[in-house]
Formats: structure tokens, sequence, C-alpha cells
């Protein structure tokens, strides 16, 4: 299931549309994470405040939403452009892999939530498509 | 035994009593149907599904959709009982049917084990929060994907 140019085009297109909100689609979906799948707070024990919106989770979802912003950016090859996060991932962050889709599955949510004509079933199968690979990319150096 | 506290009723029938079902359900399948091709195997017989256009037009899908959210209602008038509502309902889906329960599973997480992608579940999930917008709270979709999860639970239980 790798990306289609025609899926190419509609994640670059969409996202164009959408990444001026990044940080707040970021917050809003970490907060969901954490709130609807609370085995996900075991990865943030060391922050201080977990609720939705807190300081560390505004500034956490700017982050992941960053570097989803470059997986764009480096869609036609994401293992070699996403490496040095894969290695983060892998070695320093040892994120199980199963919690991609986890995030995956809120980025959705939320993209529905706050672009409910954009977000047609056209754009969540690109955006699905994409996450997906992103998530893959990322699993790339764990074994 | 699902437990259900008060406010988890409430943020079921509250959804359910401002949903058109006529809307919701042909939005959901269809988009399952388009997110998730390979879920059109259990409707060869409904007609023109090639593209995302032919699906969301198609009438067949449309009044399936419908449907599919009446089913979901029988869950939100029997909360304390979805399984045995929906047994006969899970003999239908295994035997006549022959729908692969992953199908209908909800999202990914829940108790530890990672889960296969989410289908149906998901797409209603996400039909419902573009309708809801920012009144599908972190806890409403929390208590929405319990409901699901109870759903799909029951409607896999007479499979064998």
């Amino acid at each position: 299931m790798s990306l289609s140019a025609k899926d190419k085009a509609t994640v670059k297109t969409f996202w164009a549309k959408i990444s001026s909100s990044g940080e707040a689609i970021g917050t809003d979906a970490l907060s969901r994470m954490l709130a609807v799948y609370p085995q996900t707070k075991t990865y943030f024990s060391h922050w201080k405040d977990l609720s939705p919106g807190s300081a560390p989770v505004v500034k956490h979802g700017a982050t992941v939403m960053a570097g989803v912003g470059d997986a764009v950016a480096k869609i036609d090859d994401l293992t070699s452009g996403l490496l040095s996060l894969s290695e983060l991932h892998a070695f320093t962050l040892r994120v199980d892999p199963s919690n991609f889709k986890i995030l995956s599955h809120n980025i959705l949510v939320v993209l529905a939530i706050m672009f409910p004509t954009d977000f047609t079933p056209e754009v969540h199968v690109a955006m699905d498509k994409f996450l997906a690979a992103v998530a893959r990319a990322l699993s790339e150096k764990y074994r | 035994m699902v437990a259900w506290s008060d406010q988890e009723r409430s943020i079921i029938t509250s959804i359910f009593s401002n949903l058109d079902y006529n809307d919701v359900g042909p939005k959901a399948l269809s988009r399952c149907l388009i997110v998730y091709p390979w879920t059109q195997r259990y409707f060869a017989s409904f007609g023109n599904l090639y593209n995302a256009d032919a699906i969301k037009t198609n009438p067949n899908i449309q009044s399936h959709g419908t449907k599919i959210l009446h089913g979901l209602d029988r869950a939100v008038k029997n909360m304390d009982d979805i399984k045995s509502t929906y047994a006969e309902l899970s003999v239908l889906h295994s035997e006549k049917l022959h729908v692969d329960p992953d199908n209908f599973k909800v999202g990914p997480g829940a108790p530890a084990a990672p889960r296969t992608p989410s289908l149906l579940s998901d797409c209603l999930t996400i039909v419902i929060a573009s309708k809801m917008g920012s009144g599908f709270t972190p806890e409403i979709q929390a208590t929405f994907q319990k409901f699901l999860a109870v759903v799909v639970s029951a409607l896999g239980k007479q499979y064998h």
C-alpha cells in the first residue's frame, strides 16, 4: 500500500491548507490520545501535567506536527528522510510502534473536526496512507 | 458485564439523539468503502462501486448505511445488555454475511494489545467528529469509542 502520485499530491495540497494550524492540530491530537488511550500516558511520566491543552502537551504537539510537516516535504523518500527520527524513536524513545496507529487515528479525528468540508473521504484515505507510511519509516531502525 | 456511568449513558444518548441517521449512516459506510477499499468485497451485489463518486451516490449503500445506524440504535436503547441484543446480528454477520470481524473493530489501543486497523468504527467516529466539531471533546470521544468497542465485541461473540 505505497503512496501513489495522486496520494502524494492530495497530501501536499491538503497540508498546504492546514499547516498553519499545525500546533493546534498537534495539541488536540495528543490531548485526545492521552485521554482516550490512557496507556499512552506511560511515555510521558516525566511531565507534570498531562491534561488536555497543558503546556507540555502544547509544546509536544507542535514538535510532532513539525515532524509530520517535515515528512510531507520528504514524501518521495520517507525512509531516508526520516532516518534520524527513526533512530530517535528506536533507540532513545523506544515507543512501541503500535502506538503510531493510535496517534495517527487521533490526528485524523482532529482533521475531521477542524476541516470538516476539506477532509473528504478522498483526502482521508490519502492522509491515512501517508501517516501509515510515516509510521513505517519511523519503525525502520527498530530491529 | 460492561459498566456505564450515568455520564457515559447521557453522552451516548445525546450523541444519537442529535444525529441524522439518514446522513451519518451513509456517510460513514461510504467513507469506509473509499478509505478501506477491500471492504467492498461484502457489497458485490450492491451495484456500481467503481470510484468514490459512484460509492457516494449508490442508493444501496445509502440505505444500508442508514440501516447500520438503526442497528446501533438498538445498542443505545439497551446499553446494559448489548451482548444479547446483538446475539442474532452476530450470527447473521458470521454465518450469512461472512464479515471478517476485524472490519468493524474499534480504534487501535484500548487494553494493551495492538489492534488491527479499525474500519467502520473509525469512519463512524470521524464522521461524527466532523458533525460535532469541537463539541466532540476528548471525553466524549473516549465514551463513544468505548460504546463502539462494546458493540463490536458483541457482534464478534457468535463467531466460531
